[in-house]
Order: structure tokens, then C-alpha cells, then sequence
């Protein structure tokens, strides 16, 4: 198995599994409430260059985080 | 006994209270449109009960402005009391996150399945009755938008149970994964439209093509709005019939004197102007229901078609890029939209901001760079005769302010911006009855809001040219006025009244025959200078007196230097 990566390293299109959150307690349960904690399949909808937000596919929703959030959020790839 | 609301951001709370007491209140689809609580009353059998409308939470452990109120709300709920879980039916997974939260708070409560409809069509399956009993609660299926399933909800109040549900919090997804496997069932379906329109709105190359678009379509809904309404309604109302008595009643009073001129103002190549007479039944009447109120209309219209599709929190994440870099995250945008309609409700709409900082970038580009949609509608009428190149230079430089000062406030102030997250809800079609509602709860408020404005404005006009003061101002001030800005004295009076209002500010400068440099001078520096009344005390309560003073030096700064340098260009360029 690789080693996780940020999910702003995915390609558009790309689905992988959440491994982990870094960051403080708020921003871990901001995410968790929005869907995104580890064990969720989560698929990169948009992705915004310029520093922009990604947009992923959590269940049945679309979530978009800031690029300094998404980088927070690792993600290990189908293998 | 109290009844309290309780769901996720846009779970439908607001709508479902409304429904349960007849209490006007906004919504719109996106997250975080109630961030205070609001309190009303319903009846249930002979007594009545307060249902209180909580803002919007996803968890109880309070990581949000309104998720500390949330939780502050369950707190001190008294034993009778009841939550109404409003539930996104569609999205039951999440929801129950917070709803297992509520359930081992040992409150009476129920849950309301909202959304009912879409879970029908977008083919999911939820067994009512398994997920009543694996919660222990009631639970009822519900459209609130439409009002389908309110009785039921209201029938099944008496009913409330405190949930037997027991687990330890680590345990709650786990517990969650086995209540959705039990009771809910998503069949596999086609790409439907709405998902194509989904995709096509929020990518980056067709979402800005889309959103451009987007903002065509409403300046134009504006324009085609608003004069059909001007040409066919208000025009023919206020000329045809309004005007004729006026004109009756001037030639009882004699055609002048102090009671003449407040009522009807003075009379130009003795007739009544209703754009320039300037008193309280002509100019005062005419400014605010035949000019403004039909743009003002037309915007609300255009801008609650967005608000009810779902579409801006997709262009908050297309503004992302922008917003970031003046401090904000992509959702600023929808308090600046709303504050093109009237700074108030965009000020306002700043309460759902995380840090002090943001409110305060937010609240100040608001302030010093967004004109209001009376303010608009007049500076189209004023500056639209010296053609497309005076309002594309008014409006130009107002946007060129809004990203430097933002920009530069970015820059000064300590701190980073925050960062983007959001849910983008579905695209929803909006429901007319809600819409036409919401149209009319903002028509009145801003009647209500501008009227009494607008009269004393014309009142002070009135009281400005029958005391001379006018001259005396005109005097002091031109100095300044003409040297800096290039604009005749009398142009000190609109300085007053814009205080007051804005739009009474630019029609006062009618009379003045500027040329195309003075015109887009002066409208820019009526934009920039001051805040308004009603902004004025708004941003005072919402920011207080220090920084109520900062932003007001910004916008006096800003339209020093900005009036000063076009009319600095202007010269240089030889224009007339």
C-alpha cells in the first residue's frame, strides 16, 4: 500500500479513501460533520487552479473545501 | 411548553417554522440563512406553544457561531419542552449524525423527514416505520416547502418520546453505518438533467463561461423588469393620475409659499417637475415608487430565483479564488449580492462570517464600494443620458475600489483568510408561492426601511433652499468641491442628503447640468463618502464604535483620493 497523499494531489475524477485529518480539534469535527472522517470513499468532482477550492463527492453530497483545507485531508489512493 | 427546532444548515428549519406558526421568515437555498434564533407561537388544541427557530448545526460540539447557540439551546431546554429534528431526507446519513446527538440529550423529541419529495424521485428508499423504531422516536415524512405533511407533524407532537438509544461516542458512525443499512435503500440511477446542469455550473472553464452568463441574465432581468414595470405601471400611475392632483393642489395653495413648497416644491417654468420640484407628494413620491421601487422589485426578483435554485453556493466556489485574496472565503459573495440590493440586509448577511476579521473586510467593501440598487437606478437615470462610457466609468472604478481596498485590507490587517466549507446543495426548482412570499416580506421591509428616508430627505432639501442655507453651504464648500473634484458648490447639498439617502442625493444633482467628468465624479464620490443612515447605524451595532469609525474613515479617505485622481485624469485627457 502507498503512503497517504493531500487530496489536492488527486486528478479530477479520482476517487480515494480518507486516511486521516491533520489539524485541530474544530477543524477535524467541521469535517467529520460534513461527511469527510477516516473510512470514506471520496471522489474529486472539481478541482480550481490559482490556489482555488476542490470540490469531492462524499455519499450523496458535494462539499468544496479550501485549498488549505483540502491539503489537511489525506487520502490514500486505490491501490 | 416549548418546541424547538433543531437540524443541519438548509435541512429546512426556517421553512417548517414558518409553516408551524405563520411567522414570515427568510430562507434560501444555502447553508447558514438563520444565524440568529427567532421565536414564534402555534397553536396545538386549546393552548398555544413557542417554537423557536435554532440556527443551523451539524454537531452539538459547537464549532461554528450557531452551533454554540445550538448547543446553548439544548442545554437549558426544560422538561416539557420538544425538539423538532428537521431532517434532509435526502442526506440521511449526515443528518443522523446530529440527530443521535439530540437523541442522547434525553429530551422528548421526533424527527422531521424533510425533503420527502426528492427522496422519492431520486430513487431512495427509507423505511419510516424501521427508523421510528430503531431510534425509539417518531418520525414523519414531510414536504415543508409545500406544506405537505405539516399536519401530520403538528398530529404527532403529543407523541414526542425521549429515544432508549444508548452509545459511546466513538461508536456513533459505526451506529449510524447500521441504522442506514437497516432502514434506507438507494436504488442505482441515471444521469438525470440536474446532474449534467450540476456538472456544467460548477467546473472551472464552463462555470465562469455559465456564470458570466448567470449575471448577464440578471442584469438584463433587472432592466427588462424594471422599465416594463416603470413604462406599464408605475409611470402611467404616477403621471396619469397622481400628478394631475398634485398639479390641483398646487393651484389651491397658490402656486407658492412655505406649506407649497414642502408639499410640492418649487415650481420649474411654472410647472411642476416631478424629478426636480423637489417636494414631499411630487419628487419625494416620484423618486421612490416611479423610479426606484420597480428596480428595486426587479432585483429581489432576480436575486430570490438565485438565492431558491442552489446556484450561489456554486458561485461562491468559482469566487473562491477572488474572495480569498480580500480576506474572505467564496460565501462573502452572497453578502455582497444582497448588499447591491441594500447595503442593510448585505451587512447583515456578514452574521454569517466565522472571525472578526472577515466581518470587518466584508462590512467595509460593502461600505465603501457597493451601491445600493436605489442608488443604482438612480445613477443610471443621471449618468445614462451622457451615454455607455459614463456608466461603464462609474461603475468601473467602484469595482477597481471594491478589489484594492479589499486587497489592501488583506494585506494590512493581521491575520489569514478563512478557509472555504461548504455543502453545495442540489439545484432546487424554486417553489412560486415561497418565492412570491419572499418577494413580498422584502418589498415591504424596504418600503418600510427607505420611505421614511427618503421623505425627510426631500424635507431637508426643501428646508435647505427655503432657509439659503444652501448658499452658505455652497460657499464653504466649494473650495474643496472645485479644486479637488472639478464640481460646482451647489453639489455640498447632495453631500448632506446622501447622509440620508443616496438616491435623493443623485437626483439632486439633476438640476446641476454637470457634464460626463462631473457626473462620474460625483457619483463615484456619493458612493464612496459616507455611509447612509441606515447602513450607518447597522454597521455601528454590528461592529461597534471603533471600527464603525475605521470603516467610515476608509470610505472618506477613499473618496477623497479616488474623486481627486479621476478628476485629475479627466483633465489630463481633455475631456469635457
Amino acid at each position: 500500500m502507498s503512503a497517504p497523499v493531500p487530496l489536492t494531489r488527486l486528478l479530477l475524477g479520482e476517487e480515494a479513501v480518507v486516511a486521516e485529518v491533520l489539524g485541530g480539534y474544530g477543524c477535524v469535527r467541521r469535517l467529520e460533520a460534513l461527511g469527510i472522517r477516516p473510512g470514506v470513499r471520496i471522489r474529486v468532482v472539481n478541482r480550481f487552479s490559482f490556489g482555488g477550492p476542490v470540490t469531492v463527492c462524499v455519499g450523496r453530497t458535494e462539499i468544496a473545501l479550501g485549498r488549505g483545507m483540502a491539503k489537511r485531508v489525506l487520502v490514500q489512493r486505490e491501490p | 411548553m416549548r418546541i424547538l427546532l433543531f437540524g443541519n444548515p438548509n435541512a429546512g428549519k426556517s421553512v417548517v417554522f414558518n409553516r408551524l406558526t405563520g411567522v414570515a421568515t427568510l430562507s434560501a437555498n444555502y447553508p447558514g440563512t438563520t444565524v440568529e434564533f427567532i421565536r414564534g407561537r402555534m397553536r396545538i388544541g386549546d393552548s398555544f406553544a413557542e417554537v423557536i427557530d435554532v440556527p443551523g448545526a451539524y454537531s452539538l460540539a459547537p464549532a461554528s457561531k450557531a452551533e454554540e447557540v445550538a448547543a446553548a439551546f439544548l442545554e437549558q431546554m426544560g422538561e416539557d419542552d420538544i425538539i423538532v429534528n428537521v431532517v434532509d431526507a435526502t442526506n440521511l446519513e449526515r443528518a443522523l449524525g446530529l440527530t443521535l446527538q439530540l437523541a442522547r440529550s434525553r429530551k422528548k423529541m421526533l424527527v422531521a423527514l424533510n425533503f420527502w419529495d426528492e427522496v422519492k424521485a431520486t430513487g431512495i428508499r427509507i423505511d419510516v416505520e424501521k427508523l421510528s423504531r430503531m431510534l425509539g422516536v417518531p418520525c414523519v415524512p414531510l414536504v415543508a416547502i409545500t406544506g405537505d405533511g405539516i399536519k401530520r407533524l403538528v398530529a404527532q407532537i403529543p407523541c414526542a418520546a425521549v429515544s432508549p438509544i444508548e452509545f459511546a461516542d466513538e461508536q456513533r458512525w459505526a451506529v449510524i453505518g447500521r441504522i442506514i443499512g437497516e432502514v434506507q435503500q438507494v436504488s442505482h440511477r441515471h444521469r438525470t438533467l440536474g446532474d449534467r446542469i450540476r456538472t456544467a455550473t460548477s467546473q472551472p472553464f464552463s462555470g465562469v463561461l455559465v456564470a458570466l452568463c448567470v449575471l448577464c441574465l440578471t442584469f438584463v432581468t433587472v432592466r427588462v423588469v424594471g422599465e416594463g414595470i416603470i413604462t406599464h405601471l408605475s409611470h402611467p400611475l404616477f403621471s396619469g393620475l397622481w400628478m394631475p392632483l398634485m398639479e390641483k393642489l398646487s393651484f389651491l395653495l397658490g402656486g407658492r409659499g412655505l406649506l407649497h413648497d414642502i408639499l410640492i416644491g418649487r415650481l420649474i417654468d411654472g410647472q411642476i417637475d416631478a424629478a426636480q420640484s423637489f417636494g414631499l407628494l411630487t419628487t419625494g413620491l416620484y423618486i421612490e415608487i416611479e423610479v426606484i421601487l420597480p428596480y428595486v422589485f426587479a432585483f429581489y426578483l432576480a436575486l430570490s430565483l438565485l438565492e431558491d435554485s442552489g446556484y450561489l453556493p456554486r458561485l461562491a466556489v468559482l469566487a473562491d479564488v477572488v474572495m480569498h485574496r480580500l480576506g474572505m472565503h467564496g460565501m462573502g459573495i452572497i453578502p455582497m449580492l444582497l448588499g447591491l440590493g441594500c447595503n442593510v440586509p448585505g451587512i447583515l448577511a456578514t452574521r454569517m462570517m466565522e472571525s472578526k476579521r472577515e466581518r470587518f473586510i466584508a462590512i467595509a467593501l460593502l461600505g465603501v464600494a457597493m451601491p445600493c440598487m436605489s442608488q443604482t437606478a438612480m445613477i443610471v437615470g443621471l449618468a445614462g443620458r451622457h451615454g455607455v462610457w459614463a456608466l461603464a466609468s462609474i461603475f468601473g472604478t467602484l469595482s477597481a475600489v471594491w478589489l484594492a481596498a479589499g486587497l489592501l485590507l488583506n494585506r494590512l490587517l493581521p491575520g489569514e483568510s478563512p478557509e472555504l466549507l461548504t455543502d453545495i446543495p442540489p439545484y432546487r426548482l424554486p417553489y412560486l408561492p415561497a418565492l412570491a412570499r419572499k418577494l413580498g416580506m422584502r418589498m415591504v421591509w424596504f418600503l418600510r426601511e427607505a420611505v421614511p428616508w427618503v421623505l425627510l430627505g426631500v424635507g431637508v432639501v426643501n428646508a435647505m433652499y427655503a432657509t439659503g442655507v444652501i448658499d452658505i453651504l455652497s460657499r464653504i464648500a466649494s473650495p474643496v468641491l472645485t479644486r479637488l473634484f472639478g464640481l460646482p458648490g451647489e453639489a455640498a447639498g447632495g453631500l448632506v442628503v446622501g447622509f440620508l439617502r443616496k438616491d435623493v442625493a443623485v437626483g439632486m444633482l439633476a438640476p446641476l447640468r454637470l457634464s460626463l467628468p462631473q457626473t462620474v465624479v460625483a457619483c463615484v464620490v456619493l458612493t464612496l463618502y459616507f455611509p447612509c443612515v441606515g447602513s450607518f447605524v447597522i454597521i455601528w451595532k454590528e461592529l461597534g464604535f471603533r471600527d464603525m469609525a475605521k470603516v467610515v474613515g476608509l470610505m472618506m479617505l477613499s473618496a477623497a483620493g479616488v474623486g481627486g485622481f479621476l478628476n485629475a485624469a479627466f483633465r489630463m485627457l481633455g475631456a469635457k
